[in-house]
């Protein structure tokens, strides 16, 4: 099922053609409206005019975040102040945060590209689609709602928290299809369960899913626990939100809407270009944007591009499931590695449920990290050789994929915090003192 | 001849065996017999309460896990070598220990112990071929 089968299947030669005639407008645009890209154009000794075909785009300088915050609030809109229509931010956790500015035009092709996304998973007119996503600054919520109405669905617009009514809503309209983050999905199914509603017996069909990292053992429990079609869906508020990739029904890889944005995979350290299929950062360049065009922004997304054949039949390129963040990257004893990497090995271990959370110390001059997975009724034993056991097995799985020595404590069920956003899933407690 | 009994994951954190044990007194359950298994981080409160299922239900909406195991309540003579001489017939037999703990009450001159076995109907007819007195559930409830 396509929303706009003319562009998602578009031929490849007429793709990059249509690409490449956006990619010049892009770039001129942002040359003349937006000095911080002029500047950068003048540094490296470009001009609008050398870009003359898509492989030229590798001689833009990267954007990256730290960029945007330094021309906080406004200095990276292209439209004047008039034009543009509404704003979204992301979160500021790490400093000041990005804000991104929306022409009526570029609501319009979010709403497009969410249209596609849910279609992906199912959604038509018929469809009762709850956005579980928060709606505010954050643009998961809008995002959603602006794709599900285009195509016309009823849309319950709950936004996040309040989990219990979120759960009543689901029973009493008979939603269908559930968008929120992976992790509240989870947070969901327990709480249904708690008052007394079995999650498999809601209508739920499909869920589109994204806004934090997860992974493929984590859909297989959400499609378990709910008895629903789990999508993949990606995003970034720099770019516009969510809706810029998302899994057809193969799910093997997200579909990047190659009509409005064109995807990249660099080193993040050397910043070199990688080949289709290798591991490295994201870098995404918006075609369509008028309020806030994005030159090779640096994601920070850890993925790589599947560039085969769709049976889908789709054309667009493919980005598999986000597999990291450059800053989550956590560097324990010089080793680098991924949270994702311990849920999978947990998650391999029989039975656990996937609620964990790593700790991080360097009690001495070693780092340690002990990682705090909760019992469940299932593995739960009446004795210690057992759970002995399963501390061992736990810890030697994890070690086999990570390659690092951990220590695994086992807690009650419940204990770890639970989130209605994003998971908190690792406390770094090392201190850079000496 | 197996009786229930309730297991209890606790982790080793401040309050824990309170809060389990004062739910359980909370709802009028009685214990007739505890142990405690720990290592440094966890351990498992062994309980053999008067309403089993009831004290499963309320200890897990108080977040805990439980579950309830079949073990065996032996009766052996209060003197010393009492216990010993029941042990060494599963000794003989090969049959493993897994774990051991005593009743408070007795039955009439006898002392009671709580057992667990690898094998809990082998050692059934082990013990009752050796006229060893095994409680039942009305047995343990009229302790």
């Amino acid at each position: 099922m396509y929303w706009n089968k003319e562009y998602e299947c578009m031929s490849e030669e007429k793709l990059r053609e249509l690409q490449l005639e956006r990619l010049k407008r892009t770039v001129k645009r942002a040359y003349e409206k937006i000095p911080y890209y002029r500047n950068k154009f003048n540094e490296a000794g470009i001009t609008p005019e050398d870009i003359k075909n898509l492989e030229d785009l590798k001689k833009i300088p990267f954007t990256s975040k730290a960029d945007l915050r330094e021309v906080y609030p406004f200095g990276m809109f292209a439209s004047p102040i008039e034009d543009i229509v509404e704003i979204h931010m992301s979160s500021g956790t790490t400093g000041k945060p990005v804000v991104a500015g929306y022409t009526l035009n570029d609501i319009e092709v979010w709403a497009e590209v969410m249209a596609r996304c849910l279609t992906m998973a199912g959604a038509t007119k018929k469809d009762i689609v709850q956005v579980a996503y928060g709606y505010g600054l954050f643009t998961g919520g809008f995002g959603v709602h602006y794709g599900a109405r285009k195509i016309g669905c009823m849309i319950v617009p709950a936004s996040a928290g309040n989990t219990r009514r979120q759960i009543e809503i689901m029973r009493d309209f008979g939603t269908t299809i559930l968008t929120c983050t992976p992790s509240y999905a989870l947070y969901m199914a327990e709480v249904a369960q708690e008052m007394g509603i079995e999650p498999s017996n809601l209508k739920l069909k499909a869920g589109c899913f994204g806004a934090e990292m997860w992974t493929e053992a984590m859909r297989a429990e959400i499609e378990k626990r709910f008895g629903l079609n789990a999508y993949n869906i990606y995003g970034l508020t720099e770019i516009i939100g969510p809706g810029v990739a998302h899994e057809c029904n193969e799910k093997k890889g997200l579909h990047i809407f190659e009509d409005h944005f064109i995807a990249e995979i660099i080193d993040p350290e050397t910043g070199d270009s990688l080949p289709d299929g290798k591991r490295g950062e994201l870098v995404l360049t918006t075609l369509t944007r008028e309020g806030m065009p994005m030159l090779r922004f640096r994601t920070r997304d850890i993925t790589s591009i599947i560039n085969e054949k769709c049976p889908c039949g789709r054309t667009f390129l493919r980005i598999e499931r986000i597999r990291g963040r450059t800053d989550d990257m956590l560097k324990v004893r010089g080793v680098m590695l991924f949270p994702y990497q311990i849920e999978k090995a947990i998650l391999e271990v029989q039975g656990v449920e996937p609620h964990y959370q790593i700790v991080i110390t360097r009690p001495q001059y070693l780092d340690e990290i002990e990682v705090m997975v909760e019992m469940s009724k299932e593995t739960f034993s009446d004795e210690i050789k057992h759970i002995e056991n399963l501390k061992k097995k736990l810890e030697r799985r994890i070690e086999e994929t990570v390659g690092i020595r951990v220590k695994v404590s086992l807690v009650e069920p419940k204990s770890l915090p639970r989130s209605e956003g994003k998971a908190k899933r690792i406390i770094d407690k090392r201190s850079l003192k000496e | 001849m197996k009786i229930k009994q309730l297991s209890i994951f606790l982790e080793n954190k401040r309050g824990r065996l309170y809060e389990a044990l004062s739910a359980l007194a909370k709802e009028g359950i009685n214990i007739r017999a505890l142990s405690i298994a720990d290592t440094s981080e966890f351990g498992i409160l062994r309980l053999i309460v008067t309403e089993p299922e009831k004290a499963k239900e309320i200890l897990e909406k108080n977040e805990f896990t439980v579950k309830i195991a079949n073990v065996i309540a032996m009766a052996v003579a209060d003197k010393p070598g009492g216990l010993a001489e029941a042990l060494k017939y599963l000794y003989d037999a090969n049959i493993n220990i897994e774990y051991i703990y005593a009743f408070v009450e007795k039955s009439g001159e006898k002392a009671v112990v709580v057992l667990r076995t690898e094998n809990l109907d082998k050692t059934i007819s082990l013990l009752q071929q050796k006229d060893i007195k095994l409680l039942s559930w009305d047995d343990v409830l009229a302790l």
